[in-house]
């Protein structure tokens, strides 16, 4: 099945000379949810805007479900939904009467059903006839998700949704977003909240200034790049780790009380029979021991951080 | 779904919302302009009309009527087109604009369109407060129609242009106030250009507020300070200017795209 949205040498240079994309390629398969992760300042939304038509491409080419987003707009753009980061409402319009705006605005026809729908599922029919002006900030976020479900979108871009909404929102939204991938929908988002991504994506994109650093299935990016901790409480305090245990790769944590071993999960060997072995021998013993996974957020952070600086 | 060449369904939910915009602040909208009228009627019409002559046999009070109503067309016509996109900019709910599959023209005629009907709106209201205080005549109904929509859509165009290049609310309300107004006030909306000193009449020519006006008043007592065909060519000059410089924004997305 072709990819429902296919990024291809797609650069972006602003008028002040800030290159914010770098010869990007993407492909987001159809009916998945796509997270794409990156420091502030990333390229992550000028992607995003790229896609929707809100800021020109300096070089390179996207397709959405086959169609050319510059050229052929109107049938890429139909398929489209966007939930922009910034809370950009018309603040004397009434939650109903922009909900109808953006249906019309993708060229459908009123369905006051489908609106009603979406309302209720968003916890916003109560307040269709309240001014968005006198809603809540979490409120308004609703509203922002209501106005881009209002066409029914087959791609549904995300940009940083639940930055600064509570709990309760955040769940709810994110049982939204798992109902729209069971009915086909393809969800696109970015997030500061990494463990949002961990629990929620089917695969993970990386960028960084610019440049896509990784694309991977979830799975196999924790499997590939996740890192294993063993931790050792100490019955005696170390002050230094011997010389006969150089061969592994140890950190001595809590004043000597702990030690910590990091090893590759995915590996063969992991060391750890022959390091506790070599422990019984020297007589360290310990009192405890727990293994602990990296996060992904641990993963984000190693990749973004021994990336080496890029010049823009 | 199927996707149409014509976005109807956009354009009129732009339409519908931005009428609702202007059915909002009616009061303002509306009443303001009226009042603003009625007085320049009260003070120019009656107080200080009642003792001029007539100008080419029209009565002060009457000869005033088309100079007022494009005036009202010029400020409110400006106002209205330039708020519309503007306040879209302003907020950031532009970004729904240029993410929707509607073309720029299709924008144009949506904000442009409501503009418009606001004004020709405004106009007609403009006209009936007229016809209490002075005893009115349109010759040539017709060409009133066109001149008087032509020329609000050539400056809600123009008020589209302004509110895409406008970076704050002061620039906003520059062009209308310090240039607009004063052109209107010079361009023969309270007198005849034929009664300024030939020097003065010359540099008056120079203000493409006069042909509007010229025109717009023919239209009413047959009467007019330059020939009507002049009149209508400028219009439509002014109208290619707006409609080429609204292409060229969109074009280049000049201050719409990055």
């Amino acid at each position: 099945m072709p990819p429902i949205i296919s990024i291809s040498q797609l650069t972006k240079t602003y008028a002040s000379g800030l290159i914010a994309l770098k010869a990007v390629d993407l492909d987001i398969n159809r009916g998945e949810i796509f997270a794409l992760l990156g420091p502030n300042g990333a390229g992550k939304t000028t992607l995003i805007n790229i896609v929707c038509g809100i800021v020109n491409a300096t070089t390179g080419k996207v397709l959405a479900d086959g169609h050319d987003v510059v050229r052929e707009y109107r049938a890429a753009r139909s398929k489209i939904g966007l939930v922009p980061q910034e809370l950009t409402t018309d603040a004397f319009e009434t939650v109903w009467a922009t909900v109808n705006l953006s249906r019309g605005l993708f060229g459908c026809a009123p369905n006051p059903d489908h609106l009603e729908k979406v309302l209720h599922d968003l916890s916003l029919w109560d307040k269709r006839h309240d001014k968005i002006m006198t809603l809540s900030g979490g409120m308004k976020r609703r509203v922002m998700i209501a106005k881009a479900l209002s066409h029914e979108p087959e791609i549904l871009f995300l940009d940083e949704p639940t930055a600064g909404v509570d709990v309760e929102l955040r769940r709810d939204m994110w049982a939204l977003v798992r109902g729209l991938r069971e009915k086909g929908v393809t969800i696109i988002l970015t997030t500061h909240y990494i463990e949002e991504a961990e629990d929620m994506a089917d695969r993970i994109g990386v960028i960084h200034k610019g440049e896509l650093i990784l694309v991977e299935d979830k799975s196999v990016l924790m499997k590939k790049l996740g890192k294993k901790l063993l931790t050792l409480q100490l019955q005696v305090p170390l002050a230094a780790i011997p010389p006969e245990l150089a061969e592994w790769p140890l950190a001595i944590k809590a004043h000597g009380h702990e030690l910590e071993y990091t090893f590759d999960a995915k590996a063969d060997h992991t060391g750890i029979a022959s390091l506790l072995r070599r422990l019984a021998d020297l007589g360290i013993a310990f009192t405890d021991l727990h293994t602990q996974q990296s996060s992904l957020e641990d993963i984000f952070v190693s990749l973004v951080s021994d990336k080496p600086e890029m010049r823009l | 779904m199927s996707v149409p060449i014509f976005n109807r369904h956009a354009v009129w939910a732009i339409y519908r919302f931005e009428m609702a915009r202007f059915m909002r602040t009616a009061v303002q909208s509306v009443l303001t302009p009226v009042i603003t009228t009625s007085l320049y009627f009260v003070v120019f019409g009656s107080a200080i009309g009642s003792r001029m002559n007539s100008i080419d046999g029209v009565s002060y009070g009457a000869f005033i009527v088309p100079g007022l109503i494009m005036l009202s067309l010029f400020t409110e016509g400006l106002s209205n087109a330039s708020f519309g996109i503007y306040v879209q900019k302003f907020t950031g709910t532009i970004y729904e604009l240029l993410s929707a599959p509607i073309s720029a023209w299709e924008m144009v005629l949506a904000f442009v369109g409501a503009a418009v009907t606001k004004s020709l709106v405004l106009g007609a209201l403009i006209l009936a407060t007229a016809a209490l205080f002075v005893p009115l005549q349109i010759l040539h109904p017709g060409w009133m129609a066109a001149i008087l929509t032509l020329t609000a859509i050539t400056f809600c165009l123009f008020g589209f242009i302004l509110g895409v290049w406008a970076k704050g609310w002061e620039q906003l309300s520059l062009i209308p106030f310090l240039i607009v107004t004063p052109l209107t006030f010079l361009g023969g909306a309270f007198y005849s250009i034929d009664m300024l000193p030939p020097a003065w009449r010359t540099v008056t020519l120079f203000n493409p507020i006069v042909y509007l006006i010229s025109g717009f008043r023919w239209s009413f007592y047959g009467t007019a300070d330059v020939a009507v065909g002049t009149s209508l060519a400028m219009i439509m000059v002014f109208l290619l200017i707006c409609l080429a410089g609204v292409g060229w924004i969109f074009k280049t997305g000049y201050r719409l795209k990055n």
